[in-house]
């Protein structure tokens, strides 16, 4: 009669196995936290604290909520103008000014609120802050003396040719060529119609009444189109602009991904096994997909934009060819995994290769193609923002010169919530068109 | 009943005597919905295909045969000075680490970061089920803002290098793969979880032991994917200025003639290293599923 050991090497190794797990499972984290402590070195972190520019930061959180309007006198002239932004589109038509600008003769009163008040006079400029004192400032010489009660706070900088004070009020500052005081609001300025509209500072009721029953502001225009024309055309936010610029962003993508679905459909059934017979035909064609995909967008589209030039067609045809890449890979994929038993029953009616690929395999693809073109339409969206700005057009090129000035933040502000907008726009379309299109899905 | 169903005369009842007409008109009207449905989709492609062109610098036929001419310009110089290339390529291994680097960093916090939010966002294993909504509309917009926005604002503050491109694809990675891990996490069993919170484990205690491991394949599989794609993008942020290899290429292109072995230097590497991780997600994906 035979025995059956007792095997405590079953448990023993059982043990072990789970003793092994645990160490790894120990070891993964570790070996995480120490790539990402290298990283923290390789990229530099601890002297990023000193390179970071934290007042960047704070102009651009302001800029990005609020506009500035400059009132400047001309020290040479004595001339006085107020424009939004400091920019030539804003400035305020001669002889007129914010309410809170006073101008008598000479002199120049600027409230900035809170009870700080500046004044510009022929002897130089003078300004009130409440709880410290004046700061009065006049040309003398070849250079500028200030007189200011002593000692100067850091929120004043003064050199020889130079005064500027920054205030939580505004901003003053005094050159010998010219004074200049900004005051800041909250919101952006100017966005539906600029100062040289005469719609320019009404409300919606007023403007409402004006559609309405009022008498025409220009008597060649009905009051609605008039108002239509000066926001469409508003010089400083051109809203015209953007609207063609958000356009052809769209347009690449829906261009360029179906475009890609269109030209990669039939390429993918020539490199899918069992429509192909031709083994090395198919390798090659699988090469190319691959090759195409390796290549990368970012190289496509500066290859493209030498042939082309800059504009929405070659962004895309940028976008066209490097989702041909993937689609010519999943959609071959896809064809290779359908059932088989459907294109035998067209082959059975005598069917030819185009009829069994149309009739046989098609119904079955259609919906997992359709559903990757759509994801890929949402995804493309983004992507033509970035290859927008590569190729110059479309948002992405608005994007970046607005914040290559380094200025317009509120402008970038405006960019980013539009491209936002688009994007879960084309996610939701694509959403909608997917459950439409595919059921169950 | 026939009558029933459409009514005693005899014209509303189905023709009896010829009973595949009914089909081949049905057939018929299908074809014609599909024919018109295809018609309107070729004209508005082909009409936006004109709008773009009318808006381009340069025409669809002008550019076609100047397409290969930088291709060819680049290479026959590259081809040239060729015996510089594996010294070049060389020279930027240090760039090519760095893009490697920003798209392996901000896959790693993103996957991590997203596993956390995909379970607060999901119905059944939420944390505080009231925020549900509020967190899905912010995974939304996280997914929403493309990488080169937040690119860009960084670079402004932080100045230019990997930081800025880390954490602008880590953000929108975060939405993305937020979204995608929720609905693994949508289909997994919840005895497990039931189970765990009846001997008293703790919220965190049961996400780790009861649904991780039960979502992890398929987790790590749409993480790979996401692997691939972050480094075309971290290549793409270095050419708008955040360091890495992009921003070399870059430099590259702007020199112009006289630097064009640089070029192909730099998109061999590129080339290989996008082949070299398309292959090993491909391959590991295939096993993750085939596993699970």
């Amino acid at each position: 009669m035979t025995t059956i050991p007792y095997a405590p090497s079953g448990a023993e190794a059982l043990l072990d196995r789970l003793r092994r797990r645990r160490r790894i499972a120990l070891a993964i984290p570790a070996l995480l936290l120490v790539y990402l402590g290298y990283v923290v070195l390789a990229f530099d972190i601890p002297g990023l604290a000193q390179r970071a520019r934290m007042e960047n930061a704070a102009i651009l959180l302001s800029d990005f909520l609020s506009h500035k309007v400059h009132v400047t006198r001309d020290n040479r002239s004595g001339a006085v103008s107020a424009a939004v932004e400091g920019e030539a589109k804003g400035r305020y038509p001669d002889g007129s000014y914010p309410d809170w600008v006073r101008v008598q003769g000479a002199v120049t009163t600027i409230d900035l609120g809170a009870g700080h008040v500046v004044t510009y006079d022929p002897a130089g400029a003078r300004y009130v802050v409440p709880g410290y004192g004046t700061i009065d400032i006049a040309p003398e010489g070849g250079g500028l003396r200030l007189t200011a009660p002593l000692p100067l706070p850091d929120w004043i900088s003064a050199t020889d040719n130079r005064v500027s004070v920054t205030t939580a009020q505004g901003r003053f500052a005094y050159t010998r060529a010219k004074v200049e005081t900004f005051r800041y609001f909250p919101g952006w300025e100017l966005f539906f119609f600029t100062l040289d509209s005469p719609f320019h500072g009404k409300g919606p009721l007023e403007l409402a009444g004006l559609v309405l029953w009022g008498e025409r502001v220009d008597p060649a225009r009905a009051n609605i189109a008039a108002m239509a024309g000066d926001f469409w055309f508003n010089p400083m936010w051109r809203h015209g602009d953007v609207a063609w610029a958000i356009f052809e962003t769209m347009l690449m993508a829906i261009l360029g991904t179906f475009g890609a679905a269109v030209l990669s459909l039939p390429l993918a059934f020539l490199a899918a096994r069992g429509v192909n017979p031709l083994g090395p035909a198919r390798f090659a064609l699988r090469r190319v997909f691959d090759f195409v995909r390796g290549v990368d967008g970012l190289i496509w589209t500066i290859i493209l934009s030498r042939a082309w030039g800059p504009g929405p067609m070659t962004g895309a045809l940028a976008i066209l060819i490097t989702d041909m890449g993937s689609f010519g890979k999943t959609f071959s994929e896809a064809v290779e995994n359908i059932d088989e038993k459907q294109v035998e029953g067209i082959r059975s009616t005598g069917a030819n290769g185009v009829q069994r690929a149309r009739f046989g395999m098609l119904p079955q693809i259609l919906p997992v193609l359709l559903s990757q073109v759509l994801y890929a339409l949402e995804s493309n969206t983004r992507s033509a923002t970035v290859v927008g700005a590569i190729v110059g057009g479309g948002i992405g090129l608005l994007l970046t010169q607005a914040i290559q000035t380094q200025k317009d933040w509120e402008e970038v502000c405006y960019y980013m919530v539009l491209i936002v907008l688009m994007v879960m726009a084309m996610d939701s379309l694509s959403g909608w068109l997917r459950r439409k299109l595919i059921k169950g899905a | 009943m026939v009558d029933i169903a459409f009514g005693p005369e005899p014209g509303k009842r189905p023709d009896a005597g010829t009973p595949g007409a009914a089909y081949l008109a049905a057939t018929r009207r299908k074809r014609l919905y599909g024919g018109v449905l295809f018609v309107f989709f070729a004209a508005s492609m082909a009409s936006g295909f004109l709008v773009a062109q009318e808006r381009n610098a340069g025409g669809f036929l002008d550019g076609l045969h100047r397409l290969d001419d930088f291709p060819a310009e680049v290479l026959t110089e590259a081809w040239d000075k060729r015996a510089n290339l594996p010294g070049l390529m060389w020279q930027n291994a240090g760039s090519l680490l760095e893009t490697i680097n920003i798209a392996l960093v901000s896959t790693l916090l993103g996957v991590i970061g997203a596993g956390v939010l995909s379970l607060l966002i999901t119905r059944g294993l939420a944390r505080w089920p009231r925020l549900i909504g509020l967190l899905r509309r912010v995974t939304d917009a996280l997914r929403a803002i493309p990488e080169i926005v937040i690119a860009l604002v960084l670079i402004y503050i932080l100045g230019g290098g990997p930081v800025p491109a880390m954490i602008a694809i880590t953000i929108h990675t975060l939405g993305v793969l937020g979204k995608l891990f929720s609905e693994v996490a949508e289909n997994a069993d919840l005895r497990p979880v039931e189970g765990l919170a009846s001997v008293g484990a703790t919220w965190a205690q049961r996400m780790w032991f009861g649904v991780i491991p039960q979502v992890a394949p398929n987790w790590l599989s749409y993480a790979l994917l996401r692997l691939e794609i972050n480094l075309r993008a971290s290549a793409i942020l270095g050419f708008v200025g955040a360091g890495g290899i992009g921003y070399e290429l870059k430099i590259a292109m702007q020199w112009g003639g006289g630097r064009y072995d640089q070029v192909v230097a730099i998109f061999l590497l590129l080339f290989l290293t996008i082949v070299v991780i398309d292959r090993l997600s491909d391959h590991w994906r295939h096993r993750l599923v085939k596993g699970s």
